[in-house]
């Protein structure tokens, strides 16, 4: 080998080489106690929150969403149930490109543009990984059209997932309402603990027994301990918590009956309302036009919305507890029954009706509807079977106008019933406080005599008139009118809230011109007993839409149509032991007896030949030990 | 700790001369390296197994590299080093050549030019230079006086400088500043001043700002600001090292077990397989296993010292020694990147990252040591 070897001391060279070598075993050995160190740190010293880290990292708590519990008719009819509805879903961190996957399934399925902008506005606040629900109930052909192109599109997923479906449609949109996506406005209203409860569930109860009965449909949400990798696949579940399924409701609503209820009140405006008289459970809860709540539940698009909203017609409105009519004569009954207790009226009593009424120091006629009156002598039977005003009025005038309220009170109105549906009016029936609280004025004769006749300021609901005709068919054993009857299987208890203490010949005076407004010759209410072989006891009423000027003569023809009175009855069967009380209105129909009376002819005719059955009877006795005043 | 280990050994040498030539000499094999380098290897295609999630091909395609890499190491053991020195000018030459070659007609991804494409065989250049650099220093100081005069220093400087430069153009600032500390290391151990060095050091810190100000690009810079604060960016450029530090420090003293190490086998740990594989190992094996693997880098590193110190001659030490202290510093910046010491400059785990490019040069590195441990029976022969 040639090597340069001038100037070249191989000892020297080595010697020098070895210190410097030593000198960098010196730093790599500190180099090695800097690792050492590092892993000390890392591995011992840190190691509880590293621990931590990596669990937190790998493990996600997942809510499970539980079922919705489902609702019966009393007879096990299903009127809200749950099904498979099939959504595409998207998850953000599996999309590489957002817009072009956007597109791929706009080709794929129908998308509006309200759906991508709504799909924009969720994945905002969304949490990370949480497939994005982008259309909602896909067709079969759909699904089938995105599972042969999935594998083009990434974190797209086809997702079934459980939804609210209303067999029986618009039957029962105003009793049972119908369930929504969980809104803006919804979340501001959240608890804390709400929070919690709805993990996972994309659906409320909007209005009806779905809003009132909410909690007890929505269940406890469950959840899952998953582990998850970093692209948040779901790797395997390490521990479940299982949901706890809502409860399920049964009705005291009759699925027949509603239809029949339905049927008879045909394409005119109104509200049905049938309670048994025996509970207070309600079986017909009737109010027209409806709608079918179905289109609600994955979000309605915005054109239905719009033809639902803007219609003359308000379908959206539940008239039966929201609606506040005037409720007209169907309130004698109950002023008559007033009268005698206080002892302004007796059987014996007759009035002389030339057609109008005239309070002393009054120039005023109060005009019966009868132009030519009922006649020389009326009693109280007559004035209720011919609906006579004068003999009211006579009456009213020298009864107290907070005697009148206190007795309507009885009744349950001028309150809210205390129905389990949401949204419920109180109606009205005035005071001589409230006057003087709410229009500032002192208390005229003249408004006790509107008063007695259910006009002026009187107002009530359909539910109401139903609730008083219960009353009075109960003989004063108020119930507070209820739809549920049954929670998962157990009896709902009925609640009496008020019994009114009367002396029976009363009570059998009231219910004698209550059956013969519908069995005597000249009742109004004939149409109401039609061809049934029970006795119907009942009362028509007509309630003004507009005030009529003085002295002018009614004429519906030149009235436009919404402006023509409102048809009223009230009515129960059979009046030898009540089991049902009914109450219809409809709108604008001008005669009680004539339009309304016949529709609950028809809800009789439906329910009264059931048998009386053995649950009815037990639970009549149980009800009858338990009786206290609420 | 090895002093007293070498001198023991040193007359385990001389010894043997007497003893009949053993066919692993007469093959140029260093047996406790080649026997350290087989262990780590084995170790390397277990982790490589757990790491990529049981994907038998990833180990199967690393089997066949590290087939390809010991037969190179074999082959460059049977070169005389008087070889190597002879041609190291023109290996050194024809590397910058090939850089330059880079720079102008280079393919490579990600805004970074590495790689050459002749005949649809891609390869990188700059892999040559980690032999290339330290081999051509060697050869320049052994043909000078020790220690080297401040010319001969200027030269070597040169030497290293020129490949760093045109490397750091790719850009590929960590394997640029590996390549020149191979170089240093060499010019090192030839005895270069303290004061030289002190100076250097000096410098090196009187330009730390203006290197920060101008000399990085914007990644670069984030990588540094990152480590000091990784939790700033727990999801962006923070992601790796976040995850990786929970992977180590979560498998504690014992390990999670093999196989069962969540934030590898969940790909919560990006780039497993290759730069970030020790954290496989730390979660799974826990601090034992990382303290035993470090155990086989000490004694492959007391291996190349003890080599070095036995050289016959200047070429050879310094070789030996450069390519020793330079596998440390593989070692040091994979697992400082990895633990968050230093920031993430994307060098392999030596032997155990998957890889086949610096697998190849690094076993070629050990053929060299092997050459200089054996060169003495060939100068006998």
């Amino acid at each position: 080998m040639p090597h340069d070897h001038h100037l070249k001391d191989p000892h020297t060279e080595q010697r020098l080489f070895r210190n410097r070598m030593l000198v960098a075993i010196v730093g790599v050995i500190a180099l090695l106690g800097v690792l050492i160190a590092r892993f000390y740190n890392l591995q011992v010293v840190d190691y509880d929150d590293y621990r931590t880290q990596s669990d937190d990292n790998r493990i996600q708590v997942r809510p499970v969403a539980p079922t919705r519990g489902l609702i019966y008719d009393r007879n096990g009819i299903l009127l809200a149930d749950n099904r498979a509805s099939y959504n595409l879903s998207i998850v953000r961190e599996r999309v590489k490109d957002l817009d072009a996957t956007l597109e791929l399934v706009g080709h794929l399925v129908r998308l509006g543009d309200g759906d991508v902008a709504k799909f924009r506005k969720r994945l905002r606040r969304r949490r990370p990984f949480e497939p994005v629900p982008l259309r909602f109930r896909l067709s079969e052909e759909e699904i089938a059209r995105i599972s042969v192109n999935q594998f083009r599109m990434p974190g797209v997923s086809v997702e079934a997932e459980l939804v609210r479906y209303y067999a029986l449609g618009d039957l029962f949109a105003h009793s049972v309402g119908y369930v929504g996506r969980i809104s803006d406005r919804d979340l501001s209203n959240f608890t804390k603990e709400d929070v919690r409860l709805y993990r996972g569930t994309r659906s409320i109860g909007k209005v009806g027994l779905e809003r009132s009965y909410e909690k007890t449909l929505l269940g406890e949400v469950g959840y899952e301990n998953v582990e998850i990798n970093a692209r948040g696949r779901v790797l395997r579940v390490l521990e479940r918590q299982d949901p706890k399924p809502g409860a399920d409701l049964t009705l005291h609503l009759d699925a027949h009956l509603q239809q029949v209820a339905s049927d008879a009140l045909g394409d005119r405006r109104g509200a049905v309302v049938a309670i048994d008289v025996n509970t207070g459970g309600v079986l017909a809860f009737v109010s027209k036009p409806s709608f079918d709540p179905n289109l609600f539940v994955t979000g309605i698009s915005f054109a239905d919305y719009r033809a639902l909203s803007d219609s003359l017609d308000v379908p959206l409105f539940n008239r039966a507890v929201q609606g506040q009519y005037p409720p007209g004569s169907t309130l004698k009954p109950l002023m008559g029954l007033g009268g005698l207790e206080a002892g302004l009226i007796t059987r014996e009593t007759k009035i002389k009706d030339p057609g109008f009424y005239k309070l002393p120091n009054d120039p005023r006629l109060y005009r019966d509807h009868v132009r030519w009156g009922h006649g020389e002598k009326v009693d109280l039977i007559q004035a209720m079977a011919q609906s006579c005003d004068v003999y009211f009025w006579d009456m009213a005038h020298r009864w107290d106008i907070d005697g009148m309220h206190d007795m309507a009170a009885h009744f349950g109105l001028g309150s809210k019933t205390g129905i389990d549906l949401p949204m419920e009016r109180s109606g009205l029936f005035p005071s001589r406080d409230w006057k003087r609280g709410a229009r500032g004025m002192p208390w005229f004769p003249g408004d006790s005599l509107n008063a007695v006749l259910g006009q002026g300021f009187v107002l009530a609901t359909p539910l109401q008139l139903a609730v008083m005709t219960a009353t009075i068919a109960n003989r004063g054993t108020h119930y507070r009118p209820q739809m549920v009857k049954t929670i998962n299987g157990v009896e709902q208890p009925a609640e009496i809230l008020h019994n009114l203490e009367a002396h029976p010949d009363n009570w059998d005076l009231v219910f004698e011109g209550m059956e013969a407004v519908v069995n005597r010759s000249y009742g109004t209410g004939k149409r109401a007993g039609k061809d049934l072989n029970f006795r119907v006891a009942g009362k028509s009423g007509t309630a003004q839409v507009v005030g009529i000027a003085q002295g002018a003569r009614y004429d519906s023809e030149a009235l436009q149509e919404r402006h023509r009175d409102h048809a009223l009855f009230v009515a129960f069967a059979p009046v030898d032991k009540p089991r049902i009380a009914v109450a219809v209105l409809v709108e604008n129909g001008e005669a009680g007896g004539g339009v309304a009376a016949p529709v609950a002819r028809e809800l009789f005719a439906e329910w009264v030949p059931r048998p009386d059955t053995q649950e009815n009877t037990a639970q009549k006795t149980r009800l009858s030990k338990g009786v206290d005043n609420g | 700790m090895a002093s007293r280990d070498f001198s023991h050994r040193l007359s385990d040498a001389h010894g043997s001369l007497r003893k009949p030539v053993s066919l692993a000499r007469r093959l140029h094999i260093d047996v406790p390296l080649l026997v350290l380098l087989l262990v780590l290897a084995s170790v390397g295609l277990g982790v490589l197994y757990s790491a990529s999630g049981g994907d038998m091909n990833y180990v199967r395609r690393q089997s066949i590299f590290m087939c390809l890499a010991f037969t190179g190491m074999f082959i460059v053991a049977q070169i005389p080093l008087d070889f190597y020195r002879r041609w190291s000018p023109w290996a050194y030459l024809g590397g910058c050549a090939l850089l330059v070659g880079v720079l102008l007609f280079g393919t490579g991804a990600k805004g970074a030019q590495r790689w050459l494409e002749i005949a649809g065989f891609r390869f990188q250049p700059s892999e040559v230079m980690k032999l290339g650099v330290p081999m051509m220093v060697a050869a320049f100081l052994h043909q000078r006086a020790q220690p080297p005069s401040l010319v001969t220093v200027i030269g070597a400087l040169a030497i290293v400088a020129v490949p760093a430069a045109l490397i750091v153009r790719q850009p590929d600032l960590g394997t640029s500043i590996l390549i020149a500390a191979s170089g240093l290391f060499a010019l090192y151990l030839a005895g270069l001043s303290w004061k030289m060095i002190g100076a250097a050091a000096m410098g090196l810190v009187v330009s730390a700002w203006p290197i920060w100000q101008w000399g990085l690009r914007d990644y670069q810079r984030q990588r540094i600001l990152t480590l000091l604060n990784p939790h700033d960016d727990r999801f962006g450029a923070g992601w790796n090292i976040f995850n990786s530090k929970a992977a180590i420090g979560s498998g504690g003293v014992y390990g999670k077990g093999y196989l069962q190490g969540t934030q590898s086998q969940l790909d919560f740990l990006p780039e497993s397989h290759t730069d970030f594989i020790i954290a496989v190992l730390a979660e799974e094996w826990g601090m034992r296993g990382v303290l035993l693997l470090l155990l086989l880098y000490v004694l492959v590193i007391a291996r190349g010292i003890y080599i070095s110190f036995m050289a016959q001659h200047l070429f050879g030490r310094l070789l030996a020694g450069s390519i020793t202290l330079t596998f440390f510093v593989y070692v040091f910046v994979n697992i400082g990147m990895v633990t968050g010491l230093l920031p993430v400059v994307g060098v392999p785990l030596p032997i155990i990252s998957y890889g086949g490019t610096s697998l190849i040069t690094l076993m070629a590195g050990f053929g060299i040591l092997m050459a200089v441990g054996t060169e003495r029976r060939r100068v006998h022969f």
